[in-house]
């Protein structure tokens, strides 16, 4: 295997692999890497449920699929970007059919869509509720049949290696050996997902760690929005279990310990027996987890061993429906709770589950250092505000991953130029591991400092956010950092050394827990996902405007704006439930 | 103590050990506890140099498959209390070289997965300005069972077969090899059939039926290996009744 290639790919989930497909199809002759953590096909990809976006019917349009998206990012989307995305949407969506995903069927044989929150339309694709997985599977296999992919399956990228502001590999770990090796390229696209690990409640795996937006940031490209946390309104409590959007567009309701249908108290329409689109269970997710905090503090929340919990109510849905349509869900709650969902309420709360922001880039994937790419739920394009709409993201994935291919192998196509400097920084960067990261028990434990880390997000930056706990939680988590300088390894093996892998990804989680808290506590606002109890309004005058995050030599950030692209829709207010 | 449970777990470095060796922990086991929670405890507070893989935590990846009590098992579904009052044994999955500790080597497998060209194969491809290849539900549902895999492994490590012939390329890659000629857009069984029917492709299984009792997706890769067997078998006894149509 040489070292060298002409784009690499961190990241073998869904955007890594819709890339590394993309290349080899329009540019056989270029030598791609897909280095991946875990095998590809246990990507976090994996794990979702509900569905992909893309219009197809005739009753629908474009130009409803950017309304939904950008009023559902409550006018942080760049606009320009959005109406790209949703008109490649479902081309992409139709190329996995045409690779074999086992996409859900009307009795007739086309494909069938279902309602997703905040759409006003049926126009996400699933394969029952396991569409991650369908669509993860799908595009593993069909990537296994190009000889031009070469894959590091089981490594772990520490560094990016940057010259002169430009990108020309990285330094990755191979778990297998512990061998710490340069592989070098003509552009690196990040692929690494999201980070919502930096949580203590989430229905992120345990790779999610926000890898790549700690290895842009400390390479020195910006972050983008990193304030804007998604929570889900439906997590089953303890696991932290995702319960698909897709429930409630099926028809599930949401009840409080009073039977009630209570999102009907927060400006989000009126109960119907049916699902009414862009109305109540089927509102946008930052407004329904919002609505749960405050049936909490009304009393409304009933008490369990984790916390308070509302009702997710599928009972008259039937058994035929749920078995046909939602199996998946029926199959964790009797796995992990021990109940039937068709006889039984499910308990459900808030769980943070998507990362709006990450690696600021253009259109096309292309961040500010040279040779650098990002997409995916890595990357903020942005297409998904301050909040992103339920089935965006499969679609973002597909989408953006297959435009940062064709613009990586572009620019790998024209600069094959290599850089020595780098081959010095990659030796550093072996020393450095090899000296940080090897046995010592002077130190905590990596488990103390991640729960304490996770512990000071939740209470400071969940739902609702305030200045004063946000500057609190950037002095913890600034104490966190020294502290972590000499955490405890026990693990002395070269061999699948997991403990160290677990040093490095709370290191990523440290950099971005300080982004994240950083960027809310500047941002004076209410908008979407973003909720300052002291700032309780959306400010558009000033802060119509993505946070972009810079790391400064010593360590500190820099915070500035970019102002948002608007092309046809005027800010306006959110308006769900008529 | 009755609030807690040993956990007995399969300790092997390739730098030291000539053999497995087993480590006792003793940790907490409330309801929810699923194994891999226990293994998680140990590696957090009791020692940080114990190796496993794990992601997801919700059955899906299939990272976490091990041996729990003899039985292949994921262990983010298998949940500790079944095991109380203990002691509950977890090993590697067997019939795989064990990398260290719970890791066991998966090149093999990967290997085996991918003989079997398990993507759609078309003589023509679609132009995609001529949409959806239509596929009503009850074509789906042809298929639809052998495409629920997610590569465990737990199949080959509960097969006899798996574990003495080599060459055998187990029920994983079977099923996918089925779910591919089953679906009605593909067009790429007889390349399929003619790397499964050489050597011990299929013929190795001798139909102990495990892999499909210890599936956790009731992908029913027996049944998909039944069904090949006789398909190449059909296809083997025309090409001599009618070898014409051979080629
Ligand atoms: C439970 C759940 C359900 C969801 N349901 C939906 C849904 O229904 N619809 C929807 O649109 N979205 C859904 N989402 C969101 C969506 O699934 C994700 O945003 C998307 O799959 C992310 O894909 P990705 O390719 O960016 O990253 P991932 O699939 O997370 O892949 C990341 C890759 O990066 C690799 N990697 C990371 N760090 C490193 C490193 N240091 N070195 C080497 N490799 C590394 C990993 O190995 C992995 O291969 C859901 C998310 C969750 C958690
Ligand atoms: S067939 Fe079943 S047991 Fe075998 S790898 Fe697939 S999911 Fe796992
Ligand atoms: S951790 Fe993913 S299947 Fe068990």
């Amino acid at each position: 295997m040489s070292n060298h290639h002409d784009v690499l790919l961190v990241g073998g989930g869904g955007a890594g692999l819709r890339a590394a497909i993309e290349i080899a199809e329009t540019n056989s002759h270029l030598s791609i890497a897909v280095v991946s953590k875990v095998y590809p096909m246990r990507s976090h990809t994996v794990s979702a449920e509900g569905g992909a976006a893309g219009v197809i019917r005739d009753d629908d349009s474009l130009d409803e699929h950017a309304y939904d998206t950008i009023s559902g990012g409550d006018w942080l989307c760049d606009q320009d970007s959005v109406e790209m995305f949703v008109e490649e949407a479902p081309r992409e969506l139709l190329r996995l059919e045409h690779s074999g995903c086992p996409w859900s069927r009307e009795p007739d044989g086309q494909i069938a869509v279902r309602a997703f929150g905040g759409m006003k339309n049926k126009r996400t694709w699933f394969a029952a509720d396991k569409t991650g997985f369908h669509m993860l599977h799908t595009l593993f296999q069909t990537s296994l049949k190009y000889k031009s992919v070469v894959r590091y399956d089981e490594w772990f990228v520490t560094k990016l290696l940057v010259d002169d502001g430009r990108v020309y590999g990285v330094v990755a770990i191979e778990l297998m050996s512990g061998r710490i090796e340069a592989i070098t390229a003509g552009a690196v696209i990040l692929c690494t997902g999201g980070c919502g690990r930096v949580f203590p409640f989430t229905t992120n795996a345990n790779i999610k760690n926000g890898d790549g937006m700690s290895l842009a940031y400390r390479a020195g490209a910006p972050l983008a929005d990193m304030e804007f946390i998604q929570y889900h309104p439906t997590g089953l409590p303890f696991t932290g279990i995702l319960i698909t959007e897709a429930t409630r567009a099926e028809g599930g309701y949401l009840i409080n310990k009073n039977g009630d249908r209570y999102l009907q108290d927060y400006g989000l329409g009126k109960p119907e027996p049916k699902p009414v689109l862009r109305s109540m269970e089927l509102g946008p997710r930052d407004r329904l987890s919002q609505a749960f905090v405050k049936e909490v503090e009304k009393g409304h929340a009933v008490d369990t061993d984790f916390g308070p919990v509302v009702h997710l109510d599928l009972r008259h849905l039937g058994e035929e429906l749920i078995n046909r349509k939602l199996p998946f869900v029926r199959e964790l709650c009797l796995k992990y709770e021990n109940i039937d969902p068709v006889t039984e309420l499910i308990p459900v709360r808030p769980v943070v589950h998507y990362m709006m922001g990450g690696v600021h880039t253009d259109m096309n994937g292309a961040t500010s250092l040279a040779g650098l790419y990002a997409a995916g739920e890595v990357a903020c394009v942005s297409i998904n505000g301050a909040n992103r709409l339920g089935s965006n993201s499969l679609s973002e994935i597909l989408v953006f991953g297959a435009r940062a291919g064709r613009a990586a192998a572009e620019y790998a196509s024209s600069h094959t130029d290599t850089s020595t400097a780098v081959l010095a920084q990659a030796a550093d960067e072996r020393n450095r591991l090899q000296q940080r990261f090897t046995r010592k028990r002077s130190g905590e434990r990596i488990a103390d400092l991640r729960d304490e880390m996770q512990k000071t997000m939740e209470q400071s930056a969940g739902i609702y956010r305030s200045g004063e706990s946000l500057s609190q939680a950037a002095d913890t988590l600034h104490e966190l950092q020294d502290r972590f300088a000499s955490v405890t390894i026990e693990d002395d093996s070269r061999t699948f050394n997991t403990e160290r892998i677990s040093a490095l990804e709370l290191a990523y989680m440290l950099d971005v827990a300080e982004t994240i808290v950083n960027s809310a506590l500047r941002r004076e606002e209410s908008r979407g996902a973003h909720q300052r109890t002291d700032f309780p309004a959306r400010d558009d005058k000033r802060y119509l405007a993505h946070t972009l995050i810079h790391r400064e030599p010593d360590g500190s950030c820099r915070v500035e704006y970019l102002p948002v692209t608007i092309t046809r829709w005027p800010p306006a207010e959110r308006i769900y439930g008529t | 103590m009755n609030d807690r449970i040993t956990m007995q777990v399969a300790r092997y470095l390739p730098e030291g050990d000539a053999e497995l060796s087993y480590q006792e922990y003793e940790v907490p086991y409330p309801r929810e506890w699923v194994v891999l929670d226990g293994l998680n405890y140990i590696k957090d507070r009791l020692d940080g140099s114990l190796s496993y893989r794990w992601s997801c935590r919700m059955g899906i990846c299939g990272s976490c498959g091990m041996t729990v009590n003899g039985e292949p098992k994921l262990t983010c579904a298998t949940f500790l209390a079944d095991y109380a009052p203990g002691p509950v044994r977890i090993e590697p999955l067997q019939n795989f070289p064990v990398i260290r500790d719970l890791v066991v080597d998966t090149g093999d497998f990967m290997r085996k997965l991918t003989s079997v060209k398990p993507w759609l194969i078309r003589e023509e491809e679609k132009p995609l300005s001529e949409g959806e290849h239509l596929q009503t539900p009850a074509e789906l549902d042809q298929y639809k069972q052998y495409s629920m895999c997610i590569n465990c492994m737990l199949c080959c490590a509960a097969c006899p077969v798996y574990g003495l012939d080599s060459e055998f390329v187990g029920p994983a890659a079977i099923a996918l090899a089925q779910r591919y000629n089953l679906d009605g857009r593909d067009q790429g069984s007889k390349l399929r059939l003619d790397v499964l029917s050489d050597h011990e492709g299929i013929w190795g299984c001798t139909f102990v039926g495990e892999c499909s009792k210890v599936c956790p997706e009731n992908v029913d890769p027996a049944g998909a290996i039944q069904r090949y067997k006789l398909t190449a078998a059909m296809d083997s006894l025309k090409s001599f009744l009618m070898p014409w149509r051979g080629s």
